[in-house]
């Protein structure tokens, strides 16, 4: 992890001396432990502010859309992949943006560490080849990193960058294979079940709307839950408008989310926000052979079709 | 609710203009009989239909939805419906992921010369949404004190 550190330095700061770019959008050590914040480095004596390790959970393709600086970002696989999409969308130009790379090995869920350690706080972090050594004031412990990875990176297909102007680290294996498994099983449950669990996911959500501020994806200049004209849904936590919310928000991200995760991660009170995503990612597979955020050129299944397009769903007496 | 007082499933349908609209209109001056349980709100095309239109319908109560649109390959704007097939392959499956029933929410095309065909797609999803009975799982509840318009009828 040091090494890496060092790379985006050094990375940083060619490219700052160099004058390729106005900005570094990357990590600094966060104020808290377990926790890395994305931090904005625009001068060259800023550079060594700038950090990698198993807390940078945040997806910083949400900071280059729409901007008219030059940036460099400092991307995972998903945060790659959310820039593909960026540009794919004409949100962002592909020579405004360079991509400082870095093969990721899935980043830790801070929540669960907690829990683990709990009732003792976390005072520190250190990562060691597969092991992450927990410092409190009165404890030290090492446990394996591979058992508190976050769920998105668990499911992870693409930890390398798909798109890297700069590569840091080693490529990690991609071996991983996505296998729906978690949907595949709600799939299976009875309408009923698959209902009253939603129904108390959403019951949990206070409309805080997080998970879309966290979105790399999401940079509507004015999102359908803030218009008023219409206004599409109620504003307040109604069951059936925060339901409403959740399925809209996942179904304008159909074909376009890149399971980076971010959401999830930002909600408050522990929303399972990646089930719809996720039953959209496979049906967008499944059904259009698409995979968002792996390619520059190919189109957005929502944007494009084909005549020979699935259609059972029709009816047809 | 019918003047008998029994149950009576609401629809909503919405027909594009150019096909369903007027495969409706046809099954009207050919007075061609289909249950009258559809309200019918036209469209530019079925690839007008956003979403929402078919959850906020469902959220005011009624008890299905139904979209028309022309047959693929025969769209007016050339390629309106297969556009709207793509979205709606994907929310139809969304929608049941997550706890609505099956055939709340149904699609067919009818073109502008199929009256007949109009009032058999009525009749099969008037069936369908019948056999579910009243929707429920994503009406928004009024608010206390506020009279439901549905309390009336």
């Amino acid at each position: 992890m040091q090494q890496l550190t060092t790379e985006i330095r050094q990375a940083a700061r060619k490219l700052l001396q160099e004058k390729k770019v106005d900005v570094v959008i990357g990590f600094e050590r966060g104020s808290l432990p377990l926790r890395s914040r994305p931090c904005f480095v625009r001068k060259e004596e800023d550079v060594d502010r700038l950090v990698w390790d198993g807390c940078c959970e945040n997806n910083l393709a949400r900071y280059v859309a729409k901007s008219k600086e030059k940036m460099a970002v400092v991307a995972k696989g998903c945060d790659s992949r959310a820039v593909v999409e960026l540009i794919k969308e004409n949100q962002l130009s592909r020579d405004q943006v360079i991509v400082i790379g870095v093969a990721c090995r899935g980043m830790v869920d801070r929540l669960r560490l907690e829990a683990s350690a709990a009732p003792r706080p976390i005072l520190e972090m250190e990562e060691k080849e597969d092991l992450l050594l927990l410092k409190g004031s009165d404890f030290e412990e090492a446990v394996p990193r591979s058992d508190f990875l976050c769920d998105s990176c668990r499911t992870c297909t693409h930890p390398n960058p798909v798109l890297a102007d700069v590569l840091v680290g080693e490529p990690a294996d991609e071996k991983n294979q996505d296998s729906f498994a978690d949907i595949e099983a709600f799939e299976a449950m009875k309408s009923e079940a698959r209902w009253a669990y939603l129904r108390e996911e959403v019951d949990k959500c206070i409309r805080c709307y997080a998970c879309r501020n966290a979105c790399p994806l999401c940079y509507c200049p004015e999102c359908f839950v803030d218009a008023t004209l219409p206004q599409w849904i109620g504003k307040s936590t109604d069951r059936s408008d925060t339901l409403i919310f959740h399925l809209m928000r996942a179904f304008h991200l159909a074909g376009r989310c890149v399971a980076c995760g971010a959401c999830e991660r930002a909600c408050p009170v522990g929303v399972d926000i990646r089930k719809l995503n996720r039953k959209l990612m496979k049906d967008v597979k499944d059904l259009f052979g698409y995979e968002a955020g792996l390619s520059l050129d190919e189109a957005a299944p929502l944007a494009t079709f084909r005549p020979d397009d699935a259609e059972s769903f029709i009816v047809n007496p | 609710m019918a003047v008998s007082g029994k149950w009576e499933p609401k629809i909503v349908a919405f027909l594009c203009n150019w096909c369903s609209y007027a495969g409706a209109d046809l099954a009207g001056t050919s007075r061609i009989q289909y249950p009258p349980n559809v309200r019918i709100i036209r469209v530019p095309c079925s690839g007008r239909v956003d979403p929402f239109f078919i959850l906020a319908g469902l959220q005011k109560g009624v008890d299905g939805v139904l979209v028309g649109g022309c047959h693929p390959g025969e769209c007016h704007y050339l390629t309106g419906n297969y556009s709207a097939r793509r979205k709606f392959a994907l929310l139809k499956s969304l929608l049941e992921f997550a706890g609505i029933e099956e055939g709340r929410v149904q699609f067919s095309w009818v073109s502008a010369s199929e009256g007949v065909r109009f009032a058999k797609v009525i009749e099969q999803v008037t069936a369908r949404i019948r056999s579910l009975g009243p929707s429920k799982r994503l009406v928004k509840d009024p608010p206390q004190g506020v009279m439901h318009a549905a309390a009336h009828d």
